[in-house]
């Protein structure tokens, strides 16, 4: 009775679908889907090779301070980091009273209330202020950008696929539209106010290419300031205000591994001890037996006695 | 328990004796894990991940509790909370990659398990109570995952939990109140998040109560094991401690290597970045995908386009429900004798086709679909309907199985004679017998 009724179920669920298989195909065939210029034109990252990546990769801390100062003189005009205060630039190799300077020193002051009339009013940052976003909230954002909304970058380098690498191929992918594209996809001008950038995924960006020539930045090591340093650098940077804990993790992660695979054999030894006669208790005699012993030793000795 | 010569608990010290007349809770465990049970000789490695579940779920309570200590189940705080863990909290880094990865390693592991028992029969008589409190636990180790998945308040927790609470909605006539009910609101907000997480908070320790019914019921019968024939005699089985114990203790190991390679070093590659952005009701991300672990049945669900009688998206619900609840009649789908799938064949070729198919299945279930890839789903979605009810019971009527070994030491033995012969000699003794 149950294989009975298991059978016409089976049957209605399998053959509806076949039947919603055959339709679709149809319907494919009869209106295939138009091509896209997101489809064709979109690039995959580029790769960027950081001291970060790979299991035992630690930071760059020049370069993590490289990537500190394009923040602050580019990024930080639009993007907030509401997740990384300036006090956790230590990390960076800052020394207390530069980071209070950094603080002071903000180009965008922090909100807060006036102590004697209670009104809203800004004072200089502090060390343990968070990374302040230049906009009170996001209408004031939005209509500041044309109604795009600059995010937070603290987290924006595992926010997106491929994080870092994004970051980078997005500073340093703007360009002019292919005129294949607009040949093809006389629709997909980019608009006035927007970017071609085809590392991005509708090929069009609100943010104005950030970094824009050779000596925008002036490193403080001497680095030359390239576009390409500098998206380097930033993306470096915005590795670590993702996961500042990232160092400490892949060390640990390597104890870890020591210590479970020292375990995982001293284990595995002790199984192998514990099972070496399971299997042959099973059987009276095993090849260790005195009885076979003695067998082998007669057949060695007739073996050889043949051989001579 | 299970056979008589299972050694009883002996205590060997005076307290111990002291203890066991007034609470026999060491005879329990010694019954339980100990050397009072007897387990078939020639488990293989399959039969590792029935423990290594166990060593998962304890893995997820503890950091778990731990977690919670931390979190806070705000809608404005949540996501705060949760990067306050990462970034604040003295090794809240590992605690929460920790309990993210261990979530994905417990399906792995389960998976694994429910696919050793689909292949050696562990479903069949008389394991089925076994076999249908396993899937209970499935069950609730999916809700509890989906709504842990709620708690960080990203935009696929927000968004997952749109599409999964939209799944009652496909109701017709009580589908939208019950949504309403269920969320304590027309979208996910506050008063969702705050009964997620006490219910993922809840569930996992009812997940621990129906595992010790598994095991109670898994003690009856005692272990299934390769050949499926039946424990005969004391040289079919070895007692659970020390054999056991060092068998699961060595391969736990091996196994807790991999999971300590994905949590240290690629901490994120079974989840989703746009997790990493804060819920926003009003902004839809471009591909709304479930975890991993739910693939599989995120492309049944999608695989019905077909307003037939019932609205496809009824269908989709339907079916994606029905794909698992089936699986608690398969002791009766399948009525072959022989238990393990490597005396049947038949049987061993459509098992093969069906992990191929369920692979296709959460290929499909994340990919961009596309013309293809719905078509793809929906062949595939076919076979997963038709193999467990409609092929399972048509092999089991027709199917010619191989010969069964006499016995599990028999089987054991199949190379012992040779092995048991003098040293050198076992190729050579049928031309000595001449």
């Amino acid at each position: 009775m149950v294989r009975i009724l298991a059978f016409f179920v089976g049957l209605g669920f399998a053959g509806i679908l076949l039947i919603a298989l055959v339709l679709g195909l149809v319907d494919y065939a009869k209106e295939p889907p138009a091509e896209t210029a997101e489809h064709e034109f979109y690039k995959h990252p580029k790769t960027l090779a950081l001291a970060s990546n790979g299991p035992f990769g630690q930071f760059d801390e020049r370069q993590l301070q490289r990537g500190f100062q394009v923040y602050k003189e580019v990024c930080a005009v639009c993007h907030g980091m509401n997740l990384v205060s300036f006090r956790d630039l230590a990390a960076l190799g800052y020394e207390e009273p530069e980071i209070k300077k950094i603080a002071s020193d903000w180009a965008i002051e922090v909100p807060t209330v006036n102590p004697d009339t209670g009104e809203a009013m800004t004072r200089k940052a502090i060390a343990s202020d968070r990374f302040p976003s230049p906009y009170p909230n996001e209408t004031a954002a939005r209509a500041a950008n044309n109604n795009a909304l600059p995010p937070d970058l603290s987290l924006i380098a595992k926010a997106r696929h491929d994080g870092a690498a994004y970051v980078y191929s997005l500073l340093t992918g703007y360009s002019r539209q292919p005129a294949e594209l607009l040949k093809k996809f006389p629709a997909s001008k980019t608009t006035p106010g927007l970017h071609y950038n085809p590392y991005f995924p509708n090929l069009n960006l609100a943010m104005p290419p950030p970094l824009t020539s050779d000596g925008q930045v002036t490193f403080a090591d001497g680095t030359p300031g390239t576009v390409d340093q500098a998206a380097k650098d930033v993306a470096a940077f915005l590795v670590w205000t993702a996961e500042p804990k990232l160092e400490n993790r892949h060390r640990t992660g390597l104890a870890v591994l020591v210590f479970l695979i020292i375990a995982t054999i001293l284990g595995y030894l002790s199984y192998r001890n514990i099972w070496a006669e399971a299997k042959r208790k099973v059987v009276a005699k095993g090849p260790l037996d005195a009885e076979n012993m003695a067998h082998r030793e007669h057949a060695k000795g007739e073996s050889g006695g043949i051989a001579g | 328990m299970s056979f008589a010569w299972a050694k009883p608990y002996q205590p060997k010290t005076e307290l111990g004796r002291w203890f066991d007349d007034r609470l026999p809770l060491p005879r329990l465990v010694h019954g339980a894990v100990g050397g009072g049970y007897p387990v078939p000789r020639n488990l293989n490695y399959a039969w590792n991940f029935g423990v290594l579940s166990g060593i998962f779920l304890t893995i997820q309570i503890v950091t778990g509790i731990v977690l919670a200590m931390h979190y806070y189940a705000s809608a404005d705080g949540a996501f705060n909370s949760v990067e306050h863990i990462m970034r604040d909290v003295n090794a809240g880094w590992m605690l929460r990659y920790a309990h993210a990865n261990g979530a994905s390693f417990f399906f792995i592991v389960v998976y694994i398990h429910i696919f050793r028992g689909l292949f050696y029969g562990s479903y069949k008589a008389p394991r089925e109570l076994i076999w249908m409190l396993g899937l209970v636990i499935y069950l609730l180790m999916m809700a509890t995952a989906f709504m842990g998945y709620v708690l960080p308040w990203g935009q696929m927790s927000y968004w997952g939990a749109q599409v999964i609470t939209g799944f009652f909605s496909a109701i017709p006539l009580v589908g939208e109140p019950i949504r309403v009910w269920l969320l304590g609101g027309y979208v996910p907000d506050q008063a969702a998040l705050t009964r997620f997480f006490s219910l993922h908070y809840l569930l996992p320790f009812v997940i621990a109560g129906v595992v010790i019914l598994h095991i109670w019921s898994l003690h009856i019968p005692g272990s299934g094991n390769p050949t499926g024939v039946d424990v005969r005699s004391e040289k079919d089985t070895l007692p659970f401690h020390p054999f056991y114990t060092a068998k699961d203790g060595w391969f736990a190991g091996l196994f807790l290597i991999f999971y300590a390679a994905v949590l240290f070093f690629a901490p994120n590659a079974l989840g989703h970045p746009d997790n990493y952005i804060p819920a926003n009701p009003l902004a839809t991300p471009a591909h709304i995908v479930p975890e991993w672990y739910f693939l599989p049945f995120y492309a049944i669900l999608k695989a019905f386009t077909l307003d037939f009688i019932l609205p496809a998206k009824l269908w989709g619900v339907v079916a994606m429900f029905g794909s698992i609840l089936l699986l608690f009649f398969l002791p009766w789908l399948d009525r072959s004798p022989v238990r393990s799938g490597h005396y049947r064949p038949v049987f061993k070729r459509f098992y093969l086709l069906l992990v191929v198919d369920v692979l296709i299945l959460g290929w499909a279930g994340g990919a961009t679909p596309t013309a293809a890839v719905v078509a793809i789903s929906q062949l595939a979605s076919a076979y997963y309907f038709a193999h467990f009810l409609i092929i399972l019971p048509l092999i089991s009527k027709f199917e010619r199985p191989l010969p069964l070994p006499s016995s599990i030491s028999a089987s054991v033995l199949h190379g012992e004679k040779q092995e048991s012969a003098p040293y050198g000699l076992a190729k050579t003794a049928p031309a000595a017998a001449e």
